[in-house]
């Protein structure tokens, strides 16, 4: 229970690690967009080439990026393979019902290399971001919406205490599992029913300590008077450095260099 | 006497090969008796919680073997919950344990799960609520509107109700008000000297563990530094205080008083021990008609 690693921010002293959060978190979404706006291999090109260079400038091992991988694996496994099957036009290989056209083969490599990029470009933002730091960034980049009286603030609250809690959670569980195991719960055997029946003793004292501690904190957070996020400065305050407009700068560039080879080049999907 | 639990070689290393490796327990030897009632002492983070975690197979160790009347405990895995009916733990504030409707059934869990039945499950339970004095009229509460004292003492009920013929407890009486402390560990004893079976307890109160214990094993650092009877280990004050553990406070009073020539006894342990020995020499040099 205690290997999971929630947040998985890697400590290091890297360009990617001190670029502002919000032009991180923005940069991502721009990202995640433009990928899915290419349609040859060309266009596709450019965000794997940024992908790469995301790794490098992150100076975090690439092992790391491997073991984000290795978990949605079988999703590229499947939606590849799947993707085999479905093309028209002309076929290279046929083996009794199994038909695999040129265009399915293309289909298929498009969608494991979107999905990489996309797996690869949000590990670069969780590996090199704290989790304060994201729900900081959140909190700023949604201010906007108070117009429509969305309270930002509370918000991004409950979003840093959920992250702060994970881990007290975690080891809460351990206790709890060892408690019921010593009392001779079995949690190893049986069929599909009986190992949902065992998780009982196991979430109810959960929920009771989870609620519990709710409670406790909000006592503590109104001893100290706190009443949301009127009025209330932070100690580290965002701001916009060189490195951040550099970022955006080759963003732009990788961006308009992307939508030249969609519109000058034959699409190979659609 | 027969041996009960014995280990042989015992390590345990949390985060073995991550540069946050740290050694909880190191090398032990020990021996615990049967039918013995022995304390564990020793500094916070000193490994006694991690070592009785091991005693019942919950933690694995990551060296040495443990033996359980002469057979290793983690030989066969299927065994394993056998041996936690036999080797019974009570955690660290074990309220957060109960989950059950009702406090009845929440005390039949474990026994429950052991495979009693029918009249002798009802008498393990009623047994069990005897020994650590929670009162029947509470049985068909929910556990959660219990107070605090009654909690401990419904979670103590519900491992003890396992019969265990060994019965570790970690640090029973944290949080609990003196008188309550007092009673749960006077009706702990009075369990023990019942059902005659071998208690372990770890405890940071000196007072209680020198009222209690028959035999005390000192732990520093992951290791066994001293085990022996209470008047042994109290016996060496300094080398207690080196380790940043004490004697009990009518033992340093009457050491003091002896520094000071009056002639007590030097192996006195508890406050009724010193009133004796002072009355019987208050007596002898006539101060008392």
């Amino acid at each position: 229970m205690r290997d999971i690693t929630f947040g998985q921010y890697i400590p290091s002293d890297s360009v990617i690690h001190r670029l502002d959060p919000r032009v991180k978190l923005v940069l991502l979404f721009a990202y995640i967009i433009s990928t899915f706006c290419t349609f040859n291999f060309y266009a596709l090109s450019v965000p794997l080439v940024f992908a790469v260079l995301c790794i490098f400038l992150s100076k975090i091992p690439f092992r790391q990026y491997m073991k984000s991988m290795k978990a949605v694996f079988a999703v590229i496994l499947i939606t590849s393979v799947l993707n085999l099957f479905y093309g028209h036009g002309e076929v290279i290989f046929e083996w009794v019902f199994i038909k695999i056209t040129r265009s399915a083969l293309n289909n298929s490599a498009f969608i494991v290399v979107r999905i990489l990029c996309l797996i690869i470009s949000s590990a670069v933002l969780t590996f090199t971001t704290t989790p304060t730091d994201l729900t900081d960034a959140i909190e700023r980049l949604m201010k906007p919406l108070k117009v429509f009286h969305i309270n930002v603030h509370s918000i991004a609250m409950m979003m840093t205490i959920a992250l702060r809690f994970v881990p007290t959670l975690l080891e809460e569980t351990d206790k709890i599992m060892m408690a019921q195991k010593a009392r001779g719960a079995d949690l190893e055997s049986g069929g599909v029913l009986q190992r949902v029946k065992a998780l009982i003793p196991i979430l109810i004292p959960l929920f009771v300590s989870a609620i519990q501690r709710a409670m406790d904190l909000a006592m503590a957070m109104e001893c100290r008077c706190y009443n949301g996020g009127k009025g209330r400065t932070r100690m580290k305050v965002l701001s916009i450095h060189s490195r951040d407009i550099m970022g955006i700068v080759v963003f732009i560039f990788s961006l308009t260099l992307l939508i030249i080879f969609d519109i000058f080049i034959a699409h190979t999907v659609r | 006497m027969k041996t009960i639990i014995h280990t042989e070689n015992l390590s345990l290393t949390y985060g073995l090969k991550t540069p946050f490796e740290k050694k909880a327990v190191d090398d032990l030897n020990i021996d615990i008796y049967e039918g013995e009632f022995l304390g564990i002492i020793g500094h916070t983070g000193s490994g006694k919680s991690s070592l009785v975690q091991m005693l019942n197979g919950l933690i694995k160790p990551t060296q040495g073997k443990i033996f359980l009347n002469g057979k290793d405990i983690h030989a066969d895995k299927k065994k394993l919950r056998e041996v936690r009916f036999k080797v019974g733990m009570v955690f660290q504030y074990p309220e957060y344990q109960l989950f059950e409707e009702t406090v009845y059934k929440d005390i039949a869990f474990g026994p429950i799960n052991k495979g009693i039945t029918g009249t002798e499950l009802d008498s393990c339970i009623r047994d069990a609520a005897r020994f650590t004095g929670l009162n029947e009229i509470l049985f068909d509460k929910s556990p959660f509107e219990l107070s605090g004292g009654e909690k401990r003492r419904a979670a103590i009920s519900g491992i003890i109700a396992m019969t265990p013929d060994v019965l570790i407890l970690d640090e029973p009486t944290a949080g609990l008000d003196p008188q309550g402390r007092d009673r749960l560990l006077r009706q702990i004893n009075t369990y023990h000297k019942a059902k005659s079976n071998t208690i372990v307890l770890v405890s940071h109160s000196m007072e209680d563990i020198a009222r209690y214990a028959d035999r005390i094993l000192v732990m520093n650092k992951g290791r066994c530094e001293m085990l022996g009877t209470a008047k042994e280990v109290f016996s060496q004050g300094e080398k207690l205080s080196e380790m940043g553990l004490r004697v009990p406070q009518i033992t340093s009073i009457v050491q003091k008083l002896r520094a000071n020539g009056i002639e007590l006894p030097a192996d006195i342990l508890t406050v009724e021990q010193a009133y004796f020995e002072i009355s019987k020499l208050l007596d002898k040099r006539g101060y008392i008609q």
